[in-house]
């Protein structure tokens, strides 16, 4: 039915657009009611995590709840400095490096599976299949998985092996699905001219596949880092003795009942942000300076 | 090798495809991390729940089917799945009509492109934070003297502060739903940004009414964005534990959670058989979503 709506309604006469125009000029009642639902849903989103931004910078009588005792920097001192919280410095540490690792991985892969998939391949359908269990698989059990086999095997778990894989085996399926909506996009015209100008097949890639596709991998590269960085359920069971940032939070919130455990949330999330924002940035100068370019010749 | 566009039979799978060396070059590195992460690692699962296990952690080659019959016939099996897909539908309702809600005002009602995708982001940023912070952030609202009950109390609409709204199904529920909309509101963003417009001007046109207009263009069409978010979900709350574990304070456990005791106590055959359960749970259910839809080419086109 939609079908053949749609080939009815191809050539459109002149009075329809107009009656299109004067019922675009009066909102419906339906359009208040949604923006009420949209700004109530943001509320809620964002209402939370800036109720404990702000409940982290109390002073020392602070409680986890509001009023606020004070204003002070105290719980952040505090995060850094006390023992009792754990090894938030190292885990920290640890967890920029891993999801450095895994940025750059993810990068990688995506881009050379995002290339391949462009056409059927024998035996496409079991890897696309592979790629969507991997990304749907219940975290801790694979965890577990992954533990037994590093044990049959004799190597000992840690951060940079089972755990780096555990969290590939999670970012690289959202990696590749970016991918393919990029790649969608993606005219293959250009890189037919670049292999007719006589440029060999690394040519190509380096100087027009991955500078035209330059603002998807941002994209990619984003998903890579923030998905690894606070990546938990696959990490717990496979990072070995030393903990990540987020198997620290982890145990802090079942064991600490003061504002430090905010603080670590203020801290963590600035990190975020500003990977975000970097990311968002860096998309939009590229499409910028294309428009300019393209204008300008 | 020719670039073009994939001819439309060739990509709906009709022709045979043919071996192709360099693709499967491409897609090597990817299935170096996807075998031994996640096919070996599921199949070293599968293996161990036919296992004994000899108490100390350690795994004595059998075959038994002793662990799946103790996770079949005990009683609390089937409470933890009775739990777990109350918590699994209840978010799932939730998400569905605040997201698709959501991507609907985005995409038919703001006018203005730029702006939609301004609000868009808006929409995605928090799910590149920490999800275990946006959970807690929930304890200072919900808390016993938390915002929610202290402005209740204030205005006098109780006297007593409600105890369940922190540590509890309800809270459950919120935290759920909290983080996993964004699941529903960009696959089905997606696949409503697809609509052509001008057929629902035709529709309109032609007579029929709004709710018509939503009843036999707008839901059929954004079945495919439905079913994925639907997908990611369910299959994210059916694997949870963590917010079961935080804000349900210890009153309700999921399948998860009692999975992970098990392997707490070294008891991996039986962990393992309840994973296979789940995997299969979680399999039936993802099938029967995705009936609707053809994922494959939806997500490659």
């Amino acid at each position: 039915m939609t079908v053949a709506l749609g080939e009815a309604d191809m050539p459109m006469t002149r009075t329809r657009r107009i009656s299109a125009v004067a019922r675009g000029d009066r909102r419906p009642w339906t359009f208040y009611a949604l923006a009420a639902v949209f700004i109530l849903y943001v509320a809620a989103l964002y209402g939370p995590m800036i109720c404990i931004y702000i409940l982290s910078f109390q002073d020392i009588r602070g409680g986890l709840v509001f009023p606020m005792k004070g204003h002070s920097l105290h719980w952040f001192v505090d995060l850094f400095t006390q023992v009792r919280t754990g090894d938030v410095k190292g885990s920290f540490d640890r967890s920029i490096k891993l999801a450095v690792l895994v940025t750059v991985i993810t990068l990688v892969v995506s881009l050379m599976a995002g290339l391949a998939f462009r056409r059927r391949f024998f035996g496409d359908t079991v890897v696309f299949y592979l790629m969507i269990g991997s990304l749907v698989a219940p975290g801790l059990v694979l965890g577990l998985g992954i533990g037994l086999l590093f044990q049959w095997i004799g190597i000992s778990p840690s951060w940079y092996t089972s755990a780096l894989g555990a969290q590939l085996s999670w970012t690289l399926p959202f990696g590749v699905l970016v991918m393919f909506a990029v790649m969608s996009r993606f005219n293959s015209v250009w890189e037919e001219a670049a292999r007719d100008l006589g440029a060999t097949r690394w040519q190509t890639i380096r100087l027009v596949v991955i500078p035209v596709l330059a603002p998807g991998l941002v994209a990619v590269a984003l998903f890579g880092f923030t998905l690894s960085y606070d990546e938990f359920a696959r990490t717990l069971q496979t990072s070995g003795s030393l903990n990540t940032l987020p198997l620290e939070i982890w145990s802090m919130t079942l064991n600490v009942t003061s504002p430090s455990l905010y603080a670590l949330g203020t801290v963590t999330t600035i990190v975020s942000f500003i990977i975000i924002g970097a990311c968002i940035g860096a998309i939009i100068v590229i499409n910028k300076r294309r428009g300019v370019r393209a204008t300008g010749h | 090798m020719p670039f073009r566009k994939i001819p439309h039979e060739v990509q709906s799978g009709q022709v045979m495809p043919r071996p192709n060396l360099s693709a499967w070059l491409y897609v090597t590195p990817l299935m170096l991390v996807l075998v031994p992460f996640f096919l070996l690692p599921t199949l070293v699962v599968l293996i161990a729940s036919f296992f004994e296990t000899d108490g100390f952690g350690g795994l004595l080659p059998t075959f038994t089917l002793a662990n799946y019959i103790d996770v079949l016939t005990s009683a609390q099996t089937f409470l933890l799945y009775v739990t777990t897909l109350k918590f699994a539908i209840l978010t799932w309702l939730f998400t569905l009509i605040i997201g698709f809600l959501v991507a609907y005002f985005l995409v038919f009602h703001v006018k203005n492109q730029l702006l939609a995708i301004g609000l868009f982001l808006i929409c995605t940023i928090p799910f590149w934070t920490s999800n275990i912070i946006r959970m807690i952030s929930w304890i200072p609202l919900l808390g016993k003297e938390g915002l929610v009950n202290s402005t209740l109390l204030g205005i006098g609409v109780i006297r007593e502060p409600l105890e369940v709204l922190l540590y509890s199904g309800l809270a459950v529920v919120i935290a759920y739903v909290h983080q996993l909309t964004i699941f529903m509101v960009v696959p089905i963003f997606n696949s409503l940004a697809r609509i052509d417009k001008r057929v629902v001007e035709a529709a309109l046109d032609a007579g029929a009414s709004r709710l018509d207009v939503m009843r036999y263009i707008i839901i059929p069409m954004s079945k495919s964005g439905i079913a994925l978010g639907s997908t990611f979900v369910i299959s994210i709350v059916m694997g949870d534990f963590f917010v079961v574990k935080v804000m349900s304070g210890g009153g309700s456990a999921s399948v998860v959670s009692a999975f992970y005791e098990n392997v707490g106590v070294l008891q991996y055959p039986i962990a393992a058989a309840s994973a296979v359960l789940l995997t299969l749970v979680l399999i039936t259910m993802i099938a029967l979503i995705l009936r609707v839809v053809d994922i494959r080419r939806e997500i490659t086109q």
